[in-house]
């Protein structure tokens, strides 16, 4: 099985004209995602890569019978597609989107919270059910098909982690890249929740990183309610205070919380071992089967 | 993005908050002038991006010409935690009975904007919120809606502001909110916001940072940044070249995909021995050009004895970066330093098969990867 991503998702790529939506359309259409539709304002009725375009996500939606969403659009116009996708209805939205400014993205969670849509980024790498379809950027050829779930803040730490797992032979049900923004659709607890609940996940890798406390909290949230074994990994250990490191929330303050070590203590109370290096979490994965 | 003091000050005082009477000067006859006309006592203040510029030195009290020319002098010039103060703000220097905090600012957790209020202004706030996180008053904004002027009045009222101003303080802060959502802002706080003994209040400092990936749509704010300049000379270079880049200390180049990534880099630098000299996120996507302006970048810093690569390619793609890596160590007779490159994902074969095996050292994991880029900086050093 599977979370958020299975055989029956039909995606509909918004921004799909795009340098990057048609060359990724492209790379999802060949990983067997089954790509429905595009949808770009004005460029209704053309095709990019055999897949029919519409005006609206709406239309594309009612007449692909589109269920989720990939979002390809430029930042200044990102905010509003994501409303669009949240309106039109889907289940499942994907924001891939780097930039998009933090008051359009607490607009975007104010709707969210209306919705029953699942929203993963922005500013994320997407999420994959191995061998089963790819909503995003993520390079296909690297995952594999197993028992692990894999939940990180950083799209290509996830690269690096899920390599490790895949060159031990051990494969993944879903990996859900969360994005590194200050403001994200879904959490830790979130994806930890979809796993626990998940009778195929039997263990699950998250990747955190220095910045706000999402880690803490979720470390919290294994503690009371997860059985599923989870391994952690934290980049960030040498970032030094005050600096901000590409992420808006990876900036440490200095004033105790959100730096690595905190993180890396409040996961070890929780049972949650944390490796060194991403060779050791695949390790650690491996005790934990 | 920061604004200087003297910009959001402005910002403020457009929008209708009152401020003391203030006028930048870039030299000691300037400041003078200024301090002249607007009536002793004055502060003067360097306009600098540091924290605690009081206690460093970087804000004076004159009380007449003399001290006026004195503290002009000393602080124009200095160096204040590394940065040159180049202007200072000659200001009114208020009497006040008591000193406020106000700000506005988002609550990442929550995902929703939060506005502040406490009693014990004119001190370091974030001491405040450690010791005594009950000390501030704190309500959450609807962002479909924004402030309501209750709610300004109903934080203002809980955090136990004298009722004599209480109207006044509340009126300020749905400015201060509604600066905040106009211009797109990340944090906005007056600390202190000064009650005088006529109950006036007066917005004495002023801090307004602004959502970087914002800039876009707020052409003045992006106006005022390039007037303020300053900072180190490579994260200027990088800034231009639109990089997200910290410099270290350390002396093994890092350049990256990946904010996570490359952190993860720095981390496994510091595991094997080694120590970083920058953190460098080429970002998502990035262009062969891209990839040599970073190398540009790299080379650029002194202390750097060699350079490690980690790409991981998603959205990026590896035979991108290999074109970039050999176009601009093509351009060198001797390659000023060693360079480690590790590529995967998205057309890594591709770039391998691209890559300079002449000018480049080629690994195929990130430990080995990192593990030579650290040897090659110890022979260096050694």
């Amino acid at each position: 099985m599977s979370v958020l991503v299975d055989e029956d998702t039909r995606v509909v790529v918004q921004g799909i004209t795009g340098g990057e939506g048609k060359f990724h359309t492209e790379q999802m259409l060949e990983y067997g995602t089954n790509v429905v539709a595009g949808a770009v304002p004005g460029r209704g009725g053309q095709e990019v890569a055999g897949v029919p375009v519409y005006d609206t996500v709406h239309d594309a939606a009612r007449e692909e019978d589109a269920n989720a969403a990939v979002v390809f659009v430029p930042p200044a116009f990102a905010g509003d597609a994501l409303f669009e996708a949240l309106d039109s209805p889907v289940d499942l939205v994907v924001a891939i989107t780097e930039g998009i400014p933090t008051q359009d993205m607490a607009r975007v969670k104010r709707k969210l919270r209306e919705t029953d849509t699942h929203l993963v980024g922005p500013n994320c790498p997407g999420v994959i059910t191995p061998g089963v379809a790819k909503l995003g950027i993520l390079p296909g050829n690297i995952f594999s098909e197993g028992d692990v779930g894999l939940v990180s803040r950083s799209g290509t730490l996830t690269y690096q982690v899920v390599d490790d797992l895949t060159n031990r032979g051990i494969g993944q049900t879903t990996a859900i890249g969360i994005g590194g923004d200050p403001i994200i659709g879904t959490s830790f607890i979130d994806a930890l929740e979809l796993f626990e609940n998940d009778p195929d996940t039997k263990a699950v890798v998250m990747c955190g990183e220095i910045g706000g406390e999402d880690e803490e909290n979720a470390a919290q949230y294994i503690a009371e309610h997860m059985d599923t074994p989870v391994a952690g990994f934290i980049a960030g250990r040498t970032a030094p205070p005050g600096k901000r490191m590409g992420h808006a929330g990876a900036i440490v303050s200095g004033s105790g919380t959100g730096t690595a070590e905190s993180k890396i203590n409040a996961l070890n109370d929780a049972g949650v071992p944390v490796g060194d290096t991403p060779e050791e979490v695949a390790q650690n994965v491996e005790d934990l089967l | 993005m920061r604004l200087h003091e003297y910009q959001a000050k402005q910002v403020f005082a457009d929008a209708g908050i009152p401020t003391p009477a203030s006028t930048l000067a870039e030299t000691v006859d300037d400041a003078v002038a200024a301090a002249e006309d607007i009536g002793y006592p004055v502060a003067i203040k360097a306009q600098v991006h540091v924290g605690g510029r009081g206690k460093a030195g970087g804000i004076k009290l004159a009380e007449d010409k003399d001290e006026a020319r004195e503290y002009a002098d000393d602080i124009l010039g200095m160096d204040l935690k590394g940065y040159e103060v180049d202007r200072v703000l000659v200001e009114e220097a208020v009497d006040f009975e008591n000193e406020l905090y106000v700000g506005v600012t988002m609550d990442r957790g929550e995902g929703e904007p939060v506005a502040m209020v406490s009693t014990r202004g004119g001190v370091n706030i974030e001491e405040v919120a450690e010791e005594d996180p009950d000390a501030i008053a704190r309500e959450h904004v609807d962002p479909a809606f924004g402030m309501h002027p209750y709610q300004a009045r109903k934080v203002v009222y809980e955090a136990g502001v004298d009722r004599a101003v209480a109207n006044d303080v509340a009126s300020v802060l749905q400015t201060l909110y509604q600066i905040w959502d106009d211009r797109d802002g990340s944090d906005a706080e007056i600390n202190p916001l000064m009650i005088t003994s006529d109950d006036e209040v007066i917005a004495a400092d002023a801090v307004f940072n602004v959502d970087s990936d914002a800039l876009f749509r707020q052409p003045e704010i992006q106006e005022m940044e390039e007037e303020a300049g300053g900072g180190d000379e490579l994260e200027q270079k990088a800034d231009e070249y639109g990089f997200d880049y910290v410099r270290l200390d350390g002396n093994v180049g890092i350049i990256g995909n990946g904010a996570g990534l490359v952190m993860t880099t720095l981390d496994l630098v510091d595991h094997f021995g080694g120590s970083p000299a920058n953190f460098l996120d080429v970002g998502g996507g990035a262009k062969a050009q891209r990839i040599a302006n970073a190398l540009d970048m790299v080379f650029s810093d002194d202390n750097v004895d060699s350079v490690v690569f980690n790409i991981f390619g998603g959205i990026t793609r590896g035979d991108e970066v290999a074109e970039g890596i050999n176009q601009a160590l093509e351009q060198f007779d001797e390659i000023p330093k060693p360079v480690t490159v590790r590529l995967a994902g998205t057309n890594a074969e591709e770039g391998m098969e691209i890559l300079n095996e002449d000018l480049v050292t080629v690994e195929h994991t990130l430990e080995d990867a990192v593990q030579r880029a650290v040897e090659y900086a110890q022979e260096v050093e050694a």
